[in-house]
């Protein structure tokens, strides 16, 4: 007779972990709580008798030392202490659980064979005043997700040991071939198809012609196939595109957003060291005897339903885009923006978490992949804007290594599909379509589904079998599962030659899954392989010793089809060349309007205000030290973090970028650096200007460290509202003719880029529509033949001279001064006409080890990089304004040569004894000593005048301003 | 003469078994990585080897506790072999999670089975990765630490690290037996930390964040009675090379990990 018993362990007092939960309950307004104890929960469901559950307890659940136990048949009543309530928390059947898996798998070797079934769960009691209301708003806002969670007010009813519903599998065919306009669309809504009437009637017209109706298992592929996700529609389409600058418009025919500028600009560099762009999984460039691969990814819309399990797949899924290139992942990078962590509950739309939620589960989730795949993450940002609270942005970025020419990618007719990894569930169904839509405040309820929850360790055990597979040569493609699951996967490996899967052979979580369900499941931790039958054996012995799961699901054919079966039944049968060339081309309007902007005015503070001013910018939460989740992350796995996050005398300063010696090439000095540039305030004043300075930005920070100019690549990431309204599209057009210009300019070609459209909110109560920023991240890898030669930050010596390098102009729109009010009016940062020119001759000089510390000017300018400088190298500096190199047009100005943010310019430290050699490298660029390093703890800034310092300021204020926490963000990294 | 066997045990979730590998070799022994499946299928014994060293990483995801799975199979699968390697005196040493593992499956302090310590969540309730400064105790019984003179400067990386005893009156014990072979420390003077160390005063309390989890008697290490069993939380094999010190290019160099694993490798080498 089965029984089910319900375990609850308790840390002893003192030991439970910390958390910020008290902190976390206040921000929601809940002010009476005292006290909250965690318990941890398991459910055992079969066979078993107090002796078994006794065992588990002691061999398995409980450690001795820290914590108690309490157990008891499932249905009898916990004890709850006196005035204590209590909140419980389980995961929803068939959501991803390794505690229990775990459980299973050691129930079994201590032989208890009884055992049939496991689940976990938290448990939180409560003491305080909190009233029956405010119990339900800490569940159902803090301590429960609904997407994967059901919870209690007091005991759990667990799901186990309970029968599970017997669903038959089937395959529908779904009549489409007589709808009217009408009727196509609502199929397409209903099913969440998301396609619009002109690409319903092509799959209408696909399916006359061949005379019958099409399966689900068909619609779903097609509608997956083509997505906005999968197949960038926006970003193919022919656009219209009319532009007004003052009293002048003109409009022009774009024949393709991607073709026109991002893979015109990389063809017409035609750098040598690229190796693949815009066609593998991640962009690959040349890197000695190996080949540095590197992709940045989104999470967006899974992260604003589901922070921690929406950030976590987004790494796991970049990661398996490495993977997927056959590379080694290396190093990863994350660039992170959310709503203020101070908003006001109340004001938030209806369905939207407040943004320090969605900030701590988003951190939390970064650091969980990161961290236990074992890959350092080594560069980032966190960026704060209103505009983002509904629509948190998650670009995860992931580096890998080859040995060159190590990934094969032609899979032949003949050739097994293999699926490896982890098992198939009804995770993330419809990711691919849903991150093409609109977030309304129902999105939580309706696509719960879409939301995937990560096995690092499980991606970690099937990178370790793929690279052993890859060395040994035994597969001629590969693809990872991402959006749109096996039917991305497969069906791109199989366009050229044609594909059968028997879908009924695919492994699953549980059963019960339809056959579309399986086909199009965003499951993670899965990767398929196109693999020669006389490989089988070996693949297998590999899996197999690293309890590796993989499964012969198919083969290639020959035949050009997509054919899926299940059992007997034949399911799908489509030809490739509809299914990948099918698709018809849309036609969009956009519209770009410069903005009015009022007289340029500018503060020129001094003494008092400018100290405030200069404080109040490094206190700035989009400047400010975010040490506290640097430091949650590990950058120091793998061995190979040369130059560091945090960089300076106690590793508390900002780095421009990491400096990477992969292990795997550490004979050599060979290495890389990454960079990344963001800054979404230039595109409120011209999304052009946005571009060129985040292609300059990026740039600055690699060269800053010791990267080569002539070896940079640079990534594209747009994230942005719904393209077919014309002003988002003409905002993108703009930023994208920017894109083209600065990668020309300073000739990086982009290798790779992904695009998350859509990126709006409509709360369907009142109406309100809501798009992020225009959103441009540019992240840069670049090659150092010397890794010793790597420069950072910090100033190392007393009396060595500080130059500044590139020309400065009043360049004051969307600049972090403007933010603060004391500008307005300016133009935001152009192109700096002698950057290239200027970047190559400053890396000539950091490998003649002339610079000892470089920093690029970027958010705050000159004088935020000088305090950064100064407070990382723990030594004060003297700046006067009077030799900064200024273009001939502009009369100099206090105010604009310290905060505009001019591109193209370096602040750098160098030695008096390296002095004319370091001129001589410059010679003919813009570049002025313009002050020195000194042994007193203070900066001091001489203006234009040059007579009395406009400001005198202790290192320690500004160590304290930039280092201070986040406002509202956990406590707790004063050191 | 041949170098000794090293031993990097793999369990599903290890991520640092290969710069524990390249910090062997650098010591001059000869590392193999093997993955706990063929260990448990009898294609490879411990007795072949004349080191261990269970590396960092992620064991089973840390589920129901880091280390705890890894220490249960270890206890049900090969308690009989380890028991036996430890008795015979052979180096044992358990990185981050490696210690955890020690320690849950019993060998640290020792001896085994029964657990007398453990490792739980850091006081700051979070992962954390920072460089830390270890000193050796000056009775330490480790042979891992004999003769270390210098300061390891090398980074930790963990969320569960904050060391526990069953009994914490149990510590002057454990500090006078010399079974607590490295500790962290804190430079008095944060400007004046790349020199000599015997230059470099410390704080009699490290205090957070020189001492990162919260440590009692900020322990960074646990050794057994007998010195071949080490476990430490800090990664000395993230600092085997120069350029990986956190302030190379300030021109500060010293404090590698090295000596930790020259000394394991040397008492292996009795072994051969």
């Amino acid at each position: 007779m089965d029984k089910r018993y319900r375990i609850e362990v308790i840390g002893r007092p003192g030991e439970a972990p910390a958390g910020y939960l008290q902190d976390d309950i206040r921000a929601l307004g809940i002010q009476g709580v005292d006290r909250v104890e965690r318990a941890a929960l398991y459910f055992v469901a079969g066979e078993l008798s107090v002796g078994d559950i006794e065992t588990l307890c002691r061999a398995l659940l409980v450690d001795p030392i820290l914590q108690d136990v309490r157990w008891a048949e499932a249905h009898a009543a916990a004890p709850l202490p006196e005035s204590a309530q209590r909140i419980e928390v389980g995961l929803l059947p068939g959501v991803t659980d390794t505690v229990a898996d775990n459980i299973r798998a050691r129930a079994r070797d201590l032989g208890m064979h009884g055992l049939t079934d496991v689940a976990t769960g938290e448990s939180y009691t409560i003491w305080g005043r909190v009233s029956t209301a405010e119990l339900r708003t800490l569940a159902e806002r803090l301590l429960h997700n609904a997407v994967i969670q059901y919870y209690s007010l007091g005991q759990l009813e667990p799901h186990i040991g309970m029968p599970l519903r017997n669903v038959q599998p089937e395959t529908e065919s779904v009549p489409l071939r007589d709808l009217g306009d009408e009727g196509l669309l609502a199929l397409s809504r209903s099913r969440t198809l998301s396609l619009d009437l002109a690409e319903m009637r092509a799959v209408q017209a696909y399916f006359r012609a061949e005379g019958r109706e099409p399966t689900d298992v068909e619609l779903e592929s097609l509608a997956q196939t083509w997505s906005e996700h999968c197949v960038h529609k926006t970003f193919r389409a022919r656009v219209t595109y009319r532009e007004t600058i003052g009293a002048d418009t003109t409009v022009e025919q774009i024949d393709g957003l991607l073709k026109t500028y991002l893979q015109a600009a990389t063809r017409s560099i035609n750098a040598p060291f690229v190796r693949s762009a815009f066609v593998d999984n991640a962009g690959i460039i040349a890197f000695g005897d190996h080949e540095l691969s590197f992709k940045v990814e989104t999470h967006n819309h899974p992260s604003a339903l589901e922070p921690f399990g929406g950030a976590n797949t987004g790494v796991g899924g970049v990661v398996r885009d490495i993977m997927g290139v056959s590379a080694r992942p290396i190093a990863n990078t994350d660039v992170l923006c959310f709503g203020p962590l101070d908003a006001d509950p109340d004001t938030l739309a209806n369905g939207v978490l407040h943004p320090r939620r969605i900030y701590n589960g988003v951190v939390h989730g970064v650091e969980d992949y990161g961290n236990k795949m074992g890959i350092p993450t080594v560069n980032g940002a966190i960026y704060f804007h209103p505009g983002y609270t509904a629509n948190p942005l998650v670009y995860c970025g992931c580096a890998g290594i080859a040995p060159a020419g190590s990934h094969p990618r032609g899979a032949q007719a003949g050739d097994l599909v293999v699926v490896l990894g982890g098992r198939t569930g009804r995770d993330g169904l419809h990711g691919a379509t849903f991150s093409s839509i609109e977030l309304t405040d129902e999105t939580g309820v309706t696509s719960g589904g879409a939301v995937q929850i990560g096995n690092p360790i499980a991606e970690k055990m099937t990178l370790d079998a793929l690279l052993v597979a890859r060395d040994a040569g035994l597969y001629s493609a590969i693809t990872d599962c991402g959006a749109g699951g096996l039917s991305s996967a497969v069906s791109e490996m199989g366009e050229e030659t044609g594909v059968l899967v028997q879908l009924d052979r695919v492994p699953l979580k549980y059963q019960g899954l339809s056959p579309w369900e399986i086909w199009l499941s965003e499951a993670q931790e899965r990767m398929v392989i196109a693999v020669p039958q006389d490989n089988e054996a070996a693949l297998r012995g590999i899996c197999e010793a690293r309890s590796v799961e993989m499964t012969v699901i198919g083969s290639f054919t020959g035949d050009g089809r997509l054919h899926l079966r299940y059992g007997e039944e034949s399911v799908a049968d489509l030809s490739m060349a509809f299914l990948h060339g099918g698709l018809p081309r849309r036609d969009l309007a956009a519209e770009w309007v410069a903005p009015s902007r009022s007289a340029p005015r500018v503060d020129d503070l001094a003494g008092r205000a400018l100290a405030e001013a200069l404080l109040g910018m490094l206190r700035d939460p989009n400047v400010r030290s975010k040490e506290d989740v640097v430091r949650r992350y590990d950058h120091e796995v793998q061995g190979g973090t040369v130059v560091k996050p945090l960089v300076g005398t106690r590793a508390h300063g900002p780095g421009d970028a990491a400096v990477i010696r992969p292990l795997d090439t550490a004979q050599g000095w060979a290495g890389f650096a990454l960079g990344a540039a963001f800054n979404p305030a230039y595109g409120d004043v011209d999304p052009y200007a946005m571009a060129i300075s985040a292609i300059d930005e990026a740039v600055r920070n690699v060269v800053s460290v010791g990267g080569d100019p002539d070896r940079t690549a640079i990534l594209d990431n747009f994230c942005w509202g719904n393209p077919s309204y014309p002003d988002r599209l003409g905002s993108l057009v703009r930023a994208l003719k920017g894109c083209y210009d600065g990668a020309l300019h300073y000739r990086t070609p982009f290798i790779s880029g992904k695009d998350s459209l859509n990126n709006e909110y409509i709360d369907t109560r009142t109406g309100h529509q809501v798009a992020i920023p225009p959103s441009l991240l540019i992240s840069s890898i670049a090659l150092l033949d010397d890794v010793r030669l790597a420069c950072t930050a910090d100033l190392k010596s007393e009396g060595s001279a500080l130059y500044l390098v590139g020309s400065t102009a009043p360049e004051l729109g969307g600049s972090l001064y403007e933010a603060q009010g004391y500008a307005s009016g300016y133009p935001a940062p152009g192109l700096a006409k002698v950057g290239p020119q200027t970047a190559r001759a400053l890396h000539r000089a950091i490998r003649q080890r002339l610079v000892s510390a470089c920093h690029d000017c970027s958010e705050g300018g000159l004088a935020i990089a000088l305090a950064e400088m100064a407070m990382s190298g723990d030594l004060g500096a003297a700046l006067h304004l009077s030799a900064v190199p200024v273009a001939k047009e502009h009369s100099a100005q206090d105010g604009w040569l310290l905060f505009s943010e001019s591109n193209g310019r370096y602040l750098v430290e160098v030695a008096q004894e390296n002095r004319p050699a370091f001129e001589a490298c410059m010679n003919g660029l813009p570049c002025s000593a313009v002050g020195q390093i000194l042994g007193s703890q203070t900066l001091v800034i001489y203006g234009v005048s040059d007579d009395e310092p406009l400001l005198t300021l202790p290192l320690a204020l500004i160590e304290q301003a930039w280092r201070g926490h986040l406002p509202g963000a956990a406590p707790g990294e004063e050191s | 003469m041949p170098a000794p066997r090293v031993l990097i045990l793999h369990a599903s979730g290890t991520n640092r078994d290969r710069e524990a590998a390249l910090a062997c070799a650098a010591a001059g022994g000869s590392p193999e990585i093997v993955h706990m499946n063929r260990l448990l299928a009898g294609e490879s014994r411990l007795q072949d080897y004349q080191m261990i060293v269970i590396p960092g990483g992620f064991s089973f995801g840390d589920d129901l506790g880091a280390g705890r799975l890894w220490a249960f199979d270890l206890g049900l699968h090969l308690r009989e072999d380890m028991d036996a390697f430890v008795a015979a005196g052979k180096p044992v040493m358990g990185i981050c999670n490696g210690f955890q593992t020690l320690v849950k499956a019993g060998y640290l302090p020792g001896p085994a089975p029964a657990q007398r310590a453990s490792l739980t969540f850091n006081r700051q309730g979070h992962f954390e990765c920072r460089w830390v400064r270890l000193r050796a105790g000056p009775s330490s019984v480790s042979l891992f630490t004999e003769g270390l003179q210098e300061d390891i400067l090398c980074p930790v990386a963990h969320g569960e690290g904050r060391l526990a005893l069953e009994d914490p009156e149990d510590m002057p014990r454990l500090l006078s037996g010399g079974l607590v072979p490295l500790r962290y420390v804190a430079a008095e003077d944060l400007r004046l930390m790349d020199v000599a160390s015997a230059q470099v005063p410390v704080r009699a309390a490290a205090g957070y964040p020189a001492n990162p989890n919260g440590s009692l008697a900020d322990a960074a290490a646990l050794c057994n009675a007998e010195g071949n069993v080490l476990g430490l939380m800090p990664h000395p094999e993230d600092h085997i090379d120069p350029l990986q010190h956190p302030r190379w290019a300030r021109g500060a160099k010293g404090g590698l990990g090295l000596s930790l694993f020259a000394n394991g490798v040397r008492a292996a080498a009795r072994f051969l």
